[in-house]
């Protein structure tokens, strides 16, 4: 345990004495290969999955990635840790560039960056023991032997994430979907990154115990000074984790700002839609409250326009937003978007 | 509405559904029982595994093997739907009057007909129309449903549609024969927020254009809240809380109910950290006695080991909590 306290006071020493940004994301491109099309097959059709996306996470920071299916999301939180190919941009972490990392290394990142996934149900090997689920990275990493020595360790991880003393011992089936995403997190821990990505980590769990896992993740961060990659679609949940909130769409990030300026003054048309668009749990509140209705639907990602990928579905279209896709810039204190007309 | 005379559209008396699994008989359904009046929109919300689902299966008589209906009784417009005797009502009843709207409009659209060929059926089977009338209907209800370019679309297949045009499909389908009642099964869960806006504003104006009854399923408070006039709360496979859902919302009697509404984070509200209930719903195979939630719940006592019943609590509201209802006489 002395150990482990020693740990937290370096790791909160670095969070203070780095200004440096933990992971920086600068103009990164995705672009998949999505067969062919055509008769003969001459026709290369590809899917421009996250285009342009740039955003820094601090140490200690939590950075809340929002968007629909498809905005390129998820893609884009695989993309830092090395599992998919980067078409164009650069990732940097801790000041080194990661972007084309080979095998090896994309390995001995992985001690660094974490991954905590969306489904329990899927993400745990269901014939393994939960001992041998949170011990692995420690196997693979060379730290123990063998699972045995690693059972002081993994006891004290499943404590640090509230689960008993005895879990270690059963199957992922004898536990309910919070208590397997807490087994998740507890297997991203174990080799104490400094960065997780947890990708949707929540949205499987019901309303109860959702505010469970978010909690919990809360904790370890305030402990550890973890920095999240926080991906989702439920904006009232980021609300609660993140500090700052980047919001997607089709593989643009059209705005990124201080979490409270997203939702009380947000500067995006899509954003404004999005926001409007979730009910509140509160009947007189949500009558009362004006809803934008964003008509049509995202454009298809193997064709999208030429100009804002938004054009389709705002309200204050013009030609400008056409003909040329607007960048990233600063709206005030803490504050982006991308948006030619607000 | 407010006529007591008057027989409910749809009334579901104490009923109970098991399954019968390796694992043990799962009571999915443990004596529910509600009713939903002409016009009126009721939520019945709940987590997974709540029995809500169960619930309205029963009604639309799709509970099948290891699946048994084993208690209790339904009742549409008076008469029952489970009694051996009214086959020919049932079977004229269930998707013409009573319409059904699923989760996941992928997997509940024929994948090899066309949308045409899918919703002409419905009005040639239980309308008698002919070809070219059924033809000209189905156009009319992709119109009302927002859908453009009908015709083009009649002759398309459900997967050069997006999800949400799936969806708006399949209300079209539900709305063909003019039902009373329309049992929506989280008809937006497996949509974006954005279309999920869309959907929802859609079923509230058909809502109200045609007077339809709707039962709304779903986990989702802030649906509940823009949509339903009364919500029910379900926990462990019983009803534990029914009301007018402005005054539910406003002030919840159950502690179920509390929790659940404190724990749903909200858009217009900071708070620095989420409300969680702690501990897990309970295993449906082996439920606790008495009331299902006293594990969870902070007020448990001596009483709560006692099976209780939903009483009324003056106005509309009925809870089923032994605390509550101590107070409420007190």
């Amino acid at each position: 345990m002395t150990g482990q306290a020693k740990e937290e006071t370096s790791r909160t020493a670095n969070a203070v004495a780095a200004d440096l940004p933990l992971v920086r994301v600068k103009d990164l491109d995705v672009i998949f290969d999505a067969g062919r099309a055509g008769f003969w097959g001459g026709k290369r059709l590809q899917v421009h999955a996250v285009e342009k996306v740039s955003f820094d996470i601090h140490p200690g920071e939590t950075l809340g990635l929002v968007g629909e299916s498809g905005s390129g999301k998820s893609t884009t939180g695989r993309a830092i840790l090395g599992r998919v190919p980067v078409s164009a941009g650069t990732i940097h972490f801790q000041g080194k560039d990661i972007t084309h990392a080979g095998k090896e290394t994309v390995r001995a990142l992985s001690r660094h960056m974490q991954l905590v996934f969306q489904d329990p149900y899927a993400s745990l090997n269901p014939r393994m023991k939960i001992i041998d689920i949170v011990a692995e990275p420690l196997l693979v990493h060379g730290i123990v032997k063998n699972t045995k020595e690693a059972a002081g360790e993994v006891a004290q991880l499943l404590e640090l994430v509230g689960l008993p003393p005895d879990a270690g011992a059963r199957y992922p089936h004898a536990f309910s979907g919070g208590q397997r995403q807490r087994v998740g997190i507890a297997r991203a821990l174990a080799l104490k990154p400094q960065f997780i990505v947890a990708d949707e980590p929540v949205s499987a769990l019901d309303v109860s115990i959702r505010a469970q896992v978010v909690n919990l993740m809360q904790d370890l961060q305030a402990r550890f000074g973890l920095a999240y990659l926080f991906i989702a679609h439920d904006l009232a949940v980021v609300r609660h984790i993140s500090h700052r909130i980047a919001i997607m769409y089709a593989g643009n990030i059209v705005e990124l700002a201080d979490r409270h300026l997203i939702y009380e003054s947000p500067v995006h048309p899509y954003t404004k839609a999005l926001l409007s668009a979730v009910p509140v749990p509160d009947p007189p509140v949500q009558r009362a409250r004006q809803r934008i209705i964003c008509p049509g639907e995202a454009p298809n990602p193997m064709h999208p326009p030429a100009g804002c990928r938004f054009q389709s579905r705002c309200p204050y279209v013009t030609q400008t937003c056409r003909d040329t896709a607007p960048d990233l810039t600063r709206r005030g204190p803490g504050q982006t978007a991308a948006c030619w007309n607000c | 509405m407010n006529d007591s005379r008057k027989t409910p559209l749809l009334e579901v008396r104490n009923l109970v559904v098991n399954f019968y699994t390796r694992g043990g008989v799962v009571q999915a359904s443990r004596g529910v029982s509600f009713q939903v009046e002409h016009g009126q929109t009721l939520g019945i919300v709940g987590e997974s595994g709540s029995g809500k689902s169960v619930a309205v299966q029963a009604v639309m008589g799709l509970i099948s093997n290891p699946g048994r209906i084993e208690g209790g009784d339904i009742f549409f417009m008076g008469q029952s739907l489970l009694d051996p005797a009214g086959r020919k009502f049932v079977r004229k009843v269930r998707g013409k009057d009573i319409a059904m709207i699923f989760q996941d409009p992928m997997t509940s659209l024929n994948p090899v007909f066309t949308i045409g060929t899918q919703i002409t059926e419905v009005l040639r089977h239980h309308l008698g129309m002919t070809r070219d009338q059924a033809r000209k209907r189905a156009m009319d209800l992709l119109d009302l449903v927002d859908i453009n370019a009908p015709e083009k679309r009649l002759t398309q297949y459900p997967y050069e549609m997006s999800g949400g045009m799936r969806q708006r499909v399949m209300i079209a389908m539900a709305l063909a024969c003019e039902p009373r009642l329309i049992i929506a099964d989280e008809p937006t869960t497996a949509l974006d927020v954005t279309i999920q806006a869309q959907i929802l504003e859609l079923l509230a104006d058909l809502q109200q254009r045609l007077q339809v009854s709707v039962i709304l399923i779903t986990h989702d408070l802030g649906v509940v809240a823009q949509l339903c006039h009364r919500v029910a709360v379900m926990y462990a496979g019983r009803i534990v809380e029914v009301g007018d859902a402005d005054q539910v919302f406003a002030s919840p009697v159950h502690p179920y109910t509390k929790g659940l509404i404190r724990a749903t984070p909200r858009l217009d509200v900071i708070t620095e950290r989420m409300v969680s209930i702690d501990g897990v719903p309970p295993d449906l195979i082996s439920p606790p006695r008495g009331c299902a939630f006293s594990p969870r719940c902070d007020q448990a006592k001596q009483d709560c080991l006692r099976s209780q019943t939903l009483t009324p609590l003056g106005d509309d509201r009925h809870v089923s909590c032994w605390c509550a209802i101590k107070e409420g006489t007190r």
